[in-house]
């Protein structure tokens, strides 16, 4: 089984077993070991650098399954040259990846809680781990939310899942867009505006968000106004990176590197540079 | 005949008010229910009624010429609609339907409205809850200007 690789600087060869169109920029890549070995551990939350020869390096959250480690899933949003070429791979190529890294979503310690999981846009990608974990263990966990918000219904990523999800009766899923058209017959409204209608005792929550900075910073502010306490606030952070590795400093955020200190953070730990609009 | 107060009290709209107050504002409310796809108002009419929603779905709509009606907010149980009535010309702006079977609780906005010009203490616990609703309506119409999920 490939853990943290043997050389962390040096990308290992992945072939792409199957290719997901998510929406019109956004794919889902499985990928498995080129070598042939058994397949690839990480907690939810974590990412990868994943390298397209000759073109560059990125880092991706994983958006597979923990508990399925036979193959490595990401989900990519084509924005510039990287993120392009690793949508434009198809069945059979290989990529470079070096991981995992970073501090993954707190779930081990959700045992005993309410969990509140909270994604926007892409953001769900990054939790889709710890729903998985979550579910997996779900009796550990008292009310246990997802609330998920795109800017329209075409943009929303994992309809099929999210339809599978909401058709348990232990799991509460809220989705949302901002505007739709005639054929959609669900929620119309921004992701905060939906912590009204969800179940949870604030005092017993802790709240894992993923997301645009914007919707992110406005969540926040509601789950405290909802008197949720800063400590059980968990968000995942973007930042440039280089190393992955808190080698070269091209991540940092104030007094912390988002590559090894995060990209999962306690909210009351990153509050003064979350609010910061340039660091 | 059955009073409304209780179910009026119920309300998250309401929550809070005195039983006075409630009284007063029962006799300016009905039990509606709307079908799936019924406008519960639309652009242009005049604002006669205001909404409390007990349960169902409510989408609020903007018409367009060319694209048709796009849902601009879902309103779900807890909620009220129709949040405009105290401004002048005391038009809807928008048309809202319900997306499936919908109970409500009508208001007739001129008998309140009357109700308030006489008792300045409930138009003021009034006010107060529209002020509420305006400000929570404010911020989300901004978040939802700004590419919120934005690249
Ligand atoms: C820890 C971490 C996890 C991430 N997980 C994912 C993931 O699961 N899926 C995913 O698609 N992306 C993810 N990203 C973002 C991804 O790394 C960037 O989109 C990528 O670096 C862009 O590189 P590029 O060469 O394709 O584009 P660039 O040439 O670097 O940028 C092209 C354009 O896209 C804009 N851009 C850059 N980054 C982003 C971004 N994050 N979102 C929107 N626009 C951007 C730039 O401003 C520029 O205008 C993650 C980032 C971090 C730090
Ligand atoms: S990416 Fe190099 S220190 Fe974080």
């Amino acid at each position: 089984m490939l853990n943290a690789l043997a050389d962390p600087m040096l990308p290992a060869p992945f072939r792409v077993l199957k290719v997901n169109r998510e929406t019109g920029d956004t794919f889902t890549l499985t990928l498995a070991p080129a070598a042939g070995e058994p397949g690839f551990r990480f907690a939810p939350g974590q990412f990868n650098m994943l390298y397209v020869f000759g073109v560059g390096e990125i880092p991706i959250s994983i958006s597979g399954d923990p508990d399925q480690p036979e193959t490595l899933v990401h989900t990519v949003r084509a924005v510039g040259a990287v993120s392009r070429a690793i949508c434009g791979l198809k069945r059979g190529e290989t990529l470079g990846v070096r991981g995992p890294f970073g501090v993954p979503w707190p779930v081990t310690k959700a045992p005993g809680w309410d969990v509140l999981v909270i994604a926007g846009g892409l953001g769900l990608a990054p939790v889709r781990p710890a729903v998985y974990h979550l579910l997996a263990r779900r009796p550990q966990f008292g009310n246990l939310e997802l609330i998920y918000g795109a800017r329209t219904p075409e943009d929303l990523v994992f309809r099929q899942e999210l339809m599978h999800w909401r058709g348990r009766f232990d799991f509460r899923v809220h989705v949302t867009v901002d505007t739709a058209k005639g054929d959609w017959r669900g929620n119309v409204g921004v992701v905060p505006n939906l912590i009204s209608r969800a179940r949870f005792d604030s005092e017993h929550t802790m709240a894992l968000i993923c997301g645009p900075g914007v919707m992110m910073r406005f969540t926040v502010q509601e789950l405290l106004n909802r008197g949720v306490k800063m400590e059980n606030i968990y968000v995942s952070l973007e930042r440039n990176m280089k190393c992955g590795l808190g080698l070269c400093g091209h991540c940092q955020l104030g007094p912390v590197f988002v590559c090894k200190d995060g990209p999962v953070f306690s909210y009351d730990r990153v509050r003064d540079w979350f609010l910061l609009r340039e660091v | 005949m059955e009073t409304l107060e209780p179910i009026l009290a119920a309300h998250p709209f309401l929550q809070g008010l005195d039983s006075r107050h409630l009284k007063i504002i029962a006799e300016c409310a009905a039990k509606v229910n709307f079908n799936a796809g019924e406008f519960l108002l639309r652009e242009q009419e005049e604002a006669a009624r205001f909404y409390l929603i007990n349960s169902g779905q409510v989408s609020v709509e903007i018409f367009r010429a060319r694209g048709g009606p796009i849902t601009i907010a879902t309103l779900v149980e807890g909620e009220a609609l129709g949040w405009l009535w105290f401004e002048k010309p005391y038009h809807w702006h928008f048309d809202a339907r319900a997306v499936h079977l919908t109970r409500v609780l009508a208001l007739d906005v001129k008998a309140l409205m009357q109700r308030c010009e006489q008792d300045h203490e409930l138009g003021y616990a009034l006010m107060k809850r529209y002020a509420h609703l305006l400000a929570v309506q404010f911020r989300v119409t901004i978040l939802q200007l700004v590419d919120f999920y934005g690249k």
